[in-house]
C-alpha cells in the first residue's frame, strides 16, 4: 500500500513555485545518490532485470524440457547443484527451476511493468482531466472512481477471468485498468493546485487549447508524482499478480511466475524440497524489497523531510 | 449528521445495485455459461436455473428477478454445479469461518499497527528504526508469503501449531498472524508518518508553547488528527483483507467462502462466484460507510 | 555591550544564541550570536525579511524549535537560564510566564478541538481550575479581545471563526494567564490590512492593560513605528541594527535597515520612485561568506566578504554590525563601484571606525 500522507506532501512541495536557481530534479538526484539504501535497491533491481532478460543463456536445461533422470525422486536428487546443471534443483516434474525461476521474473516484471504502465497512463490523465476541467465534471468523475473503489476488486478481476479466459492479455488489462483509481485521485489533488499557477493562466489567457493545456503544461508539471506513484505501483502490480497465480487462477502453464512458483513451493515443502520455495521467495521479496526502497528513495529525494 | 449518513447511504445502493448488474452481465457475457446455454448442465440445474430465472425470459428482466430475489429475499439463487445445494446454504457454511478469523486479524492489525504511534515519538531512536525496518519488511510478507513460512516454522520444524483444519483457537493463530502481517505494518507505517506530520504541524507548536506535558499534547491533541489517515486507510485494508482470505481458507483448508470461491471459479460455477462477490462488495460498502460516518464524527469540518 | 549594566534589571535575557537545523541538505544555521535584552512592560519589535531567523529566535526562547532544530547560547527569564531546560521547567514558564502568538491563525488552533476546549485547558493546567470556571474565564477573555457574542461561539470550532477573530482567539488564549511576556510572530501577516489595524490596536491595548513585556516581530516596519520602543533589525540569522524606534526611522545607520525604509511606500511622497532592495534572502544551507547582506548591499567592500562586521554601539542604545561607516550611509548613496585603492582606503576608514566604536563602547 502506499502512504497517501506523503504523497501528498510530495504532490504540495512538488506543485510550489520553483526558487531560484537549481532545478528540484538537479537536487534530488544529489539527494539519491546519497541514500544508500536506495542506490543499493537500484543495483539489485538491474541485478533482477539482468538475471530476467539473460538468465536464459545461462541455463543448461530449458524450462519445459524434463529431467527423467530425477523425475520422481526430486527430493532425493532434485537439489541446487552445478554438476548436473540444476543450480537451483528441479520441482517435482523434474523441470529446472533455474530456468523456470528466470521465466517465472520475466513473467512477473513484465506483468508488474505493465500494469504500472496502464495505471500511470490512465490515471494520469483521467486525475489531470477531472482536476483541470474542475466542477460538476470533476465531481462525477471522481464519484466514479469513488465507486469503482469500493468494489472488492480482486473478486471481480478473477471474475473477469474466468469469464474470459486466463491469459496474458487478459490478466494485463484487469490488474491495469484497476489499478490507476488511487493514482487518478493524487493527480488530480495536484492538478487542482497547478491549475492556479501564472503559467497555466497565461497559456488560458492566450487561448490554448484545454487539451493541450493538460498535456503540454499540467501533464509534464506531475512527473515527480507520477513517477514516485509509478515506482512503488511497480511492486504492488506484482503483488497482485502473484495472489491470482498463487490461487492457481493466475498465468498458465507451461508460463509460471513468483506467485505461481511460490505456491509449487509451499505446495510441496512438507517433501523436503524447500529450494522449491526458498529461491522464487528470495528473488521475489529482494525486488518487492528493492521497488519499495527505491520508491521511497525517489520520494524523498524530492521531498526531502524529517522522516 | 443524521443528513449527511443519509447522504452516504444514497450513495451506497447504487453503488451497490452496480455491482450486481454488473456481475450480473459478465455471467451473461461469458462464453460458456449457461445463460448463453452452450454448456451441457445436469438437467436438474437447468430446471432449478428456469424456475429461478426463467431463462427464456429477456434479459432485463432476469436481471430485475436476479436483483429482487437478493434485495427482497437475499436469495442469491441455485448453484450451477450442485443440483441439490443453494448459493445461500454455501455462503452460510463458510461465511461465520471467516468472519472469525477475519475480525480478529482485523482487530489485531489495527491494535498493533496504531500503537506505531510509539515509533514516531521516540522518531530516531532504535525502536523508531525497529518499527520501520518490519514495517518495510512486512510489506513483502503478504498473506500467501506468510502462510508457507508459518507452516513450515510451526507445523514442520516445531510442530506447535496445527497446519490447517479449523476448530478450537489454536487453529485460529496463524490464519490470523497470517492474514494481519502485512496491514499491521501498512497501518504502523501511516499511524507514524501522520504522527510525525501532525507533531510537526503548527497547532501542536500551539499546545506545546501552552506549557502541556507531551502525554497531553499526543493525546489530546495529535492523536485525532493522526487518526485520520489510518480511519480511511480502513476501507481499502478491508477489501484487501476479505480478498487475503481466499488465500488463508485455500492454504489453512479453514472451510471459509474464500475457498468456495476459488472451487467455483475453477468449476466455473457462475452463481456462487457471483454471491460471493456481492455479498463481499455488500460488506465492503457497509464498512465504507461506516468508516466516513467515523471519520466525519472525528472531524468537525466534514460535518454535513 | 551593554550585556552587563542590563542584566540584572532585564527580565528575559538572551545572549549568543545560536540556532542550527539539521537537515538532508545539511546544517543550516538559522540564528547566529543574536543577544537580545527585554525589559519589564517594554516592547521590542524584532524586524526581518521571511527567513532572517526572528521566526526560530522565538521558538527557541520558549523551546519549540522543530525536532531538528538545536539552540545554544544562553536565554535567561529572570534569571533563570530556560534554553534546553528540561520539559517540566519549561511548562511552567510557558503560557503562564512566557506566551506566544503565532503567525497563521489559521493553522496554529486545533482544528479537532472547541476553542473552548483548547482555551480553557491552559487555565486547567496553570491556575488548577475546574472546566466550568475556566470556560467562564476563557469567556471573559474573549469578551475582552473583543469577539462578539463570546459566552456562545466559545462553544464553536475554529474553522467557524474568521481569520481576524480566530487570531483574537489566540491572542485571547495567550493572555489568559496574564504572563509577564507576550512573543507576537508575526500577528498580522496572514490577515486583511482592516484587521491587521484592529489587531495591533488590540495588542497595544491589552499591553497597557496588563503591563506586560512585548515582542514583536515583524517584517513591516510600519508595524513597529506604532507600536514598539526598541527595534532590532535581524537579517540572515543576525542582528543587523539595533536602537530606539524613533532614531532608528530618522537615521538608519545600517544599509539593509536603510532599503527597508525605503520600500515603505509613503503617500507623503507621491512622485518618488518606490526602491525595493535588489535580489533576496539569503539561502540559510549555502550562506554567504562574510556579512549575510554583502551580496545585495549597495555599500559592499571586499573586507564584507571576509569577515562578519562585529555588532559596535556606536551611539547610546544603537549598535549596528556594517564594515561601511556611519558617514557613508548616512550620505545615503553608494560608493561608485570601487577600485582597488579606494576599497583600500574605505577600508582602513571602516577599521579607523570600528575602532573609535570600540573605544566609544567602553567608555
Amino acid at each position: 500500500m502506499i502512504d497517501q500522507i506523503s504523497m501528498k506532501s510530495l504532490a504540495a512541495r512538488l506543485s510550489e513555485t520553483e526558487v531560484k536557481g537549481r532545478s528540484p530534479w538537479a537536487d534530488a538526484r544529489h539527494r539519491f545518490r546519497r541514500n544508500k539504501a536506495a542506490m543499493a535497491s537500484l543495483a539489485v533491481l538491474l541485478l533482477v532485470g539482468l538475471f530476467a532478460l539473460f538468465g536464459q543463456q545461462l541455463a543448461v536445461w530449458s524450462n519445459e524440457e524434463i529431467d527423467f533422470g530425477i523425475i520422481g525422486q526430486a527430493a532425493q536428487l532434485g537439489g541446487p547443484s552445478l554438476e548436473n546443471g540444476h543450480y537451483f534443483g528441479t520441482d517435482d516434474l523434474g523441470r529446472d527451476l533455474f530456468s523456470r525461476t528466470v521465466q517465472g521474473t520475466q513473467v512477473s516484471l513484465l506483468v508488474g511493468l505493465i500494469g504500472a504502465a496502464i495505471a500511470v497512463i490512465v490515471g494520469t490523465l483521467y486525475g489531470a482531466t477531472a482536476g483541470y476541467l474542475g466542477g460538476r465534471t470533476d465531481a462525477i468523475m471522481m464519484r466514479l472512481v469513488d465507486i469503482m473503489l469500493a468494489i472488492p476488486y480482486m473478486f471481480v478481476l478473477i471474475l473477469l477471468l474466468v469469464v474470459f479466459g486466463r491469459s496474458m492479455m487478459m490478466l494485463f488489462m484487469g490488474i491495469g485498468l484497476i489499478s490507476w483509481l488511487e493514482m487518478s485521485r493524487v493527480v488530480r489533488g495536484q492538478t487542482l493546485s497547478l491549475k492556479n499557477h501564472e503559467f497555466i493562466e497565461a497559456a488560458r489567457a492566450t487561448g490554448v487549447s484545454t487539451w493541450k493545456i493538460i498535456l503540454r503544461h499540467i501533464v509534464p508539471n506531475l512527473l515527480g508524482v507520477v513517477a514516485v506513484y509509478a515506482t512503488l505501483l511497480v511492486p504492488l502490480m506484482i503483488l497482485s499478480e502473484s495472489f491470482i497465480s498463487f490461487l492457481g487462477l493466475g498465468v498458465q502453464e507451461p508460463l509460471t511466475s513468483w506467485g505461481a512458483l511460490i505456491a509449487e513451493g509451499s505446495g510441496t515443502m512438507n517433501y523436503g524440497t524447500l529450494w522449491q520455495l526458498a529461491f522464487p521467495l528470495f528473488f521475489f521479496c529482494i525486488t518487492l524489497f528493492a521497488f519499495f526502497f527505491v520508491g521511497d528513495g525517489l520520494r524523498d529525494a524530492l521531498d526531502p523531510k524529517d522522516r | 449528521m443524521t443528513g449527511y449518513i443519509l447522504r452516504r447511504i444514497a450513495i451506497a445502493i447504487p453503488t451497490l445495485l452496480l455491482l450486481i448488474v454488473v456481475s450480473f452481465l459478465l455471467m451473461h457475457a461469458a462464453p460458456g455459461g449457461p445463460f448463453t446455454q452452450e454448456r451441457q448442465l445436469p438437467a436438474q440445474v437447468l430446471a432449478n436455473l428456469n424456475a429461478k430465472y426463467g431463462l427464456d425470459d429477456p434479459l432485463w428482466r432476469q436481471i430485475i428477478n436476479y436483483v429482487w430475489g437478493i434485495v427482497a429475499h437475499f436469495d442469491f439463487g441455485p448453484s450451477f454445479v450442485y443440483p441439490d445445494r443453494t448459493v445461500n446454504q454455501i455462503i452460510a457454511a463458510g461465511f461465520p469461518v471467516t468472519l472469525t478469523y477475519g475480525s480478529i486479524a482485523f482487530v489485531v492489525a489495527v491494535a498493533v499497527g496504531v500503537s506505531g504511534v510509539a515509533a514516531a515519538i521516540r522518531h530516531n531512536t532504535w525502536l523508531d528504526y525497529l518499527a520501520v525496518g518490519t514495517s518495510i519488511g512486512a510489506q513483502v510478507l503478504p498473506n500467501f508469503v506468510m502462510a508457507p513460512i508459518l507452516v513450515l516454522i510451526f507445523t514442520l520444524w516445531l510442530g506447535w501449531l496445527p497446519g490447517g483444519g479449523w476448530g478450537g483457537p489454536i487453529y485460529w493463530i496463524m490464519p490470523t498472524v497470517a492474514l494481519s502481517t502485512s496491514f499491521m505494518a501498512s497501518i504502523a507505517r501511516i499511524m507514524r508518518s501522520s504522527m510525525l506530520e501532525v507533531l510537526g504541524s503548527n497547532h501542536i507548536r500551539t499546545a506545546r508553547a501552552k506549557g502541556l506535558p507531551e502525554r497531553a499534547v499526543i493525546l489530546r491533541h495529535a492523536l485525532k488528527p493522526a487518526l485520520l489517515p489510518v480511519i480511511s486507510y480502513l476501507g481499502p485494508a478491508f477489501v484487501t483483507m476479505i480478498t487475503g482470505s481466499v488465500v488463508i481458507d485455500m492454504y489453512f483448508s479453514t472451510g471459509g467462502i474464500g475457498r468456495s470461491f476459488v472451487d467455483s471459479a475453477l468449476n466455473r460455477d457462475y452463481a456462487v462466484m457471483m454471491g460471493i462477490t456481492i455479498l463481499v462488495g455488500a460488506l465492503t460498502i457497509l464498512f465504507s460507510l461506516v468508516v466516513d460516518v467515523l471519520y466525519a464524527w472525528i472531524d468537525p469540518k466534514i460535518r454535513y | 555591550m551593554d550585556k552587563n549594566s542590563e542584566g540584572d534589571r532585564a527580565l528575559l535575557q538572551v545572549s549568543d544564541l545560536n540556532v542550527r537545523f539539521h537537515t538532508t541538505d545539511g546544517e543550516v544555521s538559522a540564528v547566529n550570536g543574536v543577544s537580545l535584552s527585554l525589559a519589564r512592560g517594554e516592547t521590542l519589535g524584532i524586524v526581518g525579511e521571511s527567513g532572517s531567523g526572528k521566526s526560530q529566535l522565538a521558538f527557541s526562547i520558549m523551546g519549540l524549535l522543530a525536532r531538528n532544530g538545536r539552540a545554544n547560547g544562553s536565554v535567561r527569564f529572570d534569571g533563570q537560564e530556560i534554553l534546553n531546560a528540561p520539559p517540566k521547567v519549561l511548562n511552567k514558564i510557558r503560557a503562564d510566564k512566557i506566551a506566544m502568538v503565532f503567525q497563521d491563525p489559521m493553522t496554529s488552533l486545533n482544528p479537532y478541538l472547541r476553542v473552548s476546549d483548547q482555551m480553557a485547558e491552559v487555565l486547567m493546567l496553570h491556575r488548577g481550575m475546574g472546566k466550568a470556571q475556566a470556560v467562564a474565564e476563557c469567556a471573559r477573555m474573549l469578551d475582552a479581545v473583543k469577539i462578539p457574542d463570546a459566552k456562545g461561539r466559545i462553544r464553536l470550532y475554529p474553522h467557524e471563526f474568521s481569520g481576524g477573530m480566530r487570531q483574537r482567539v489566540m491572542i485571547a488564549m495567550a493572555l489568559l494567564c496574564k504572563p509577564d511576556v507576550l512573543i507576537a510572530d508575526e500577528p498580522t501577516t496572514a490577515l486583511d490590512v482592516t484587521v491587521q489595524a484592529q489587531i495591533m490596536q488590540l495588542l497595544d491595548d491589552l499591553q497597557t492593560e496588563f503591563g506586560m513585556a512585548m515582542i514583536l516581530i515583524t517584517h513591516d516596519l510600519g508595524v513597529v513605528a506604532g507600536a514598539c520602543e526598541r527595534v532590532m533589525v535581524m537579517y540572515g540569522g543576525r542582528v543587523m541594527e539595533r536602537a530606539a524606534t524613533d532614531p532608528l526611522f530618522a537615521d538608519p545607520s545600517h544599509p539593509y535597515t536603510q532599503g527597508l525604509l525605503q520600500a515603505i511606500p509613503r503617500v507623503d511622497q507621491r512622485g518618488d520612485e518606490l526602491s525595493a532592495i535588489p535580489g533576496s534572502p539569503p539561502n540559510m544551507t549555502f550562506p554567504p561568506p562574510g556579512c549575510p547582506f554583502q551580496p545585495r548591499c549597495a555599500y559592499a567592500m571586499p573586507i564584507c566578504e571576509a569577515q562578519m562586521p562585529p555588532l559596535d554601539d556606536f551611539a547610546p542604545g544603537r549598535a549596528r554590525a556594517c564594515h561601511a561607516s556611519v558617514m557613508t550611509v548616512r550620505a545615503g548613496h553608494a560608493p561608485q563601484p570601487l577600485l582597488p585603492e579606494a576599497a583600500a582606503e574605505d577600508q582602513a576608514i571602516a577599521a579607523a571606525s570600528a575602532e573609535a566604536h570600540a573605544a566609544g563602547g567602553t567608555r
